[in-house]
């Protein structure tokens, strides 16, 4: 199998810290991590090689600093990385990240499947792996707790869902994102994080990929940031005590009063 | 301090951490008490690649040395002594073969220890011959194409969870220790079983068992190095691992260090954090001070060996026994921080105490690893 799987460098913490003046993240000090759901679209992308035999391709889009994720992915077991980087795709929103992610993936050639991540633990919009889907015209399955079979040209997964999951066959090549119940992310080994060390790091810049400038970047994205902002924390609300009947009325009277 | 580490060397400092703090230190208390082989956490360790450090690379291992092991082994300790000797044993019962090995026996023996698809042991006490080797009773008669073993080891690391064993026994008893031998036995050779499982009162994840020969036919091939080599194999594979077992003391003392002073700032008397009374500061200072001791004695012991100089014994004496001493103190001042918490099982502490101990005894008690030190100083003064 020719697997793509497509990560993310993300800031370790989960209490990200925002700048109230430029409304922007505070990195300084922050250690970047792989996003933690991308550890299971490499794992699962490891897995199904190790099974069935071919080739991981990491891929991100980001700064030079991301170079440090790509290698740990293939510390875990990837075979070959790129990084997506131009000062022309700065900006990106999920739309732009995930046209130019599909322009990458035009480039690599021939493959069977795309895994990504849910969603970003630093976005949380889990819109950039559908949005490669569409961008590839191939079909996607999101939520993927389990691959269950793998044939020559469709392979059957199950999809998370709220109560229960969903089992769904596809044709390949197609994308999915996986939730963390598909798997437990090894750790790196020796071997590999020498391996990782040595490793050459394939860069694409926008003279490589020659991508439409109108849909790169700032310029290619309709989404728009007005205003990032901590929301006030809430308040600690009120505790009613006392009899059932008092509290009852009591609390009747205080909606009341709200509506009024 | 910078121990000026190689990239390498980095690398598998910062692999055995991540797997000690994610994977043995949330199931450290767990194997303490259920005594139960952690063969989890080994599988983790060999899919890790570290069971393969001192392996060359021609056997499926990765050739990098004794430092490179103590690196590992420390870094484990921190986490779990328990653990982390499991490991270690499994270099003690390898390195006679990797030492003494024939071609044939490394390749039949040396790739699934370096995969750590199994696991090794070392057989030579006995419950008549502890410090005293030479007593040994076990005895191997040839036969043919074959030796019988007859016998008895006991105190066994790994016993009985290992497959592949390195055991000493007397080939000709007349010639003492000259009349010892060292055999590579496999589990499940007719006439090799295991006694008694121990109860012990540290490193509770490790397995401690006695080995019974009755009449256990061992194939002649099987003979590591000739015949009177056993105790030449002994010390030459005690002079490899002494520093693996300094560090398993130096990662239990840091361990238990770094959990003293997280406990330390935590921990608030007559309305303050008791590290900011100074009786609590000078404790902490002496036992950091003592480990980086250690520590500096132990690298530099270990890179000695791995640069091939000639008689170690005296140095990785110092550093077992210097390690140990050093561990035995730093767990029970850090127990003594934790004030009456440290006494109870449900803080990690004791465990630390517990599995210090273990390192001022085994592998030759700190009092034999002094004689050897004496008798080395001597030695030279006499030259």
């Amino acid at each position: 199998m020719n697997i793509i799987v497509c990560i993310k460098q993300v800031p370790e913490t989960t209490e990200v810290r925002i700048n109230p003046e430029t409304n922007t993240l505070i990195r300084e000090g922050v250690k970047s991590i792989i996003n933690p759901f991308d550890m299971y679209a490499i794992e699962e992308g490891v897995r199904l090689k190790e099974k069935f035999g071919g080739k991981v391709t990491v891929l991100t889009m980001g700064p030079p600093q991301a170079e440090a994720a790509l290698r740990e992915a293939i510390s875990l077991g990837c075979d070959e990385a790129v990084l997506v980087g131009d000062r022309a795709f700065a900006g990106s929103d999920t739309w732009a990240t995930s046209y130019t992610l599909s322009g990458a993936i035009k480039k690599l050639g021939e493959f069977d499947l795309i895994i990504c991540g849910k969603q970003a633990s630093d976005g949380d919009t889990a819109q950039v792996g559908p949005g490669i889907s569409t961008h590839l015209d191939i079909p996607q399955v999101t939520y993927v707790k389990k691959v269950e079979e793998v044939k020559d040209k469709t392979m059957r997964v199950e999809r998370l869902m709220e109560e229960g999951y969903e089992v769904i066959e596809i044709p390949l090549p197609a994308l999915l994102t996986v939730v963390k119940e598909i798997n437990e992310p090894r750790l790196p080994s020796l071997k590999g994080m020498m391996k990782a060390k040595s490793a050459k790091i394939t860069v694409w810049t926008q003279k490589e990929l020659n991508l439409d400038p109108q849909s790169i970047g700032l310029c290619g994205s309709p989404t728009q940031v007005v205003k990032i902002f901590t929301p006030p924390q809430r308040a600690g609300g009120q505790i009613l005590s006392g009899e059932i009947p008092e509290v009852a009325e009591k609390l009747v009277s205080l909606i009341k009063d709200e509506v009024h | 301090m910078d121990y000026l580490l190689t990239d390498e060397q980095k690398m598998i400092k910062e692999l055995s951490h991540k797997i000690a703090e994610e994977k043995i230190r949330p199931v450290a208390a767990k194997y303490d008490k259920t005594e139960e082989y952690p063969w989890e956490v080994l599988k983790i360790i060999a899919d890790a690649g570290l069971f393969g450090l001192f392996i060359p690379e021609e056997y499926g291992g990765m050739s990098v040395g004794v430092l490179n092991l103590c690196l590992a082994t420390e870094e484990l300790s921190r986490a779990c002594g328990g653990i982390a000797v499991c490991y270690a044993a499994s270099a003690l019962g390898t390195f006679p073969i990797v030492l003494f090995g024939s071609d044939a026996q490394k390749k039949k023996y040396l790739p699934d220890l370096a995969s750590g698809k199994k696991v090794a042991a070392f057989g030579i006490t006995e419950p008549e011959a502890g410090s005293d080797a030479s007593a040994i009773k076990t005895t191997a008669r040839k036969e043919g194409n074959h030796y019988v073993l007859n016998g008895l080891k006991h105190f066994i690391t790994n016993g009985g969870d290992a497959e592949t064993y390195v055991v000493i026994a007397m080939t000709d008893k007349t010639k003492g220790a000259r009349g010892a031998s060292a055999f590579i036995v496999e589990k499940g050779m007719k006439g090799f079983t295991f006694g008694k499982k121990e109860d012990k009162f540290g490193i509770r994840a490790s397995s401690t068992s006695e080995l019974v020969f009755t009449d256990c036919k061992v194939p002649a091939e099987n003979l590591l190095s000739r015949e009177g080599m056993g105790f030449i194999v002994t010390m030459k594979t005690f002079d490899m691992s002494r520093p693996g077992v300094a560090a398993q003391a130096l990662g239990i003392a840091q361990g238990a260090l770094e959990l003293a002073v997280k406990y330390a700032k935590e921990r608030h008397q007559f309305g303050k954090s008791i590290s900011s009374f100074q009786g609590i500061q000078w404790m902490m200072a002496d036992m950091a001070t003592e480990i980086e001791a250690a520590r500096a004695l132990v690298y530099a012991c270990a890179r000695a060996v791995d640069a091939g100089v000639k008689d170690v014994s005296k140095d990785s004496a110092m550093a077992k026994m210097y390690a140990s001493d050093v561990a035995m103190k730093v767990t029970v001042d850090a127990l003594q921080i934790f004030g009456g918490y440290g006494y109870m099982k449900d803080y990690p502490i004791e465990k630390y105490v517990r599995d210090a101990k273990i390192t001022q005894i085994y592998e030759g008690t700190n009092q034999v690893q002094r004689n050897i030190i004496a008798l080395q100083l001597i030695k030279e003064m006499a030259k």
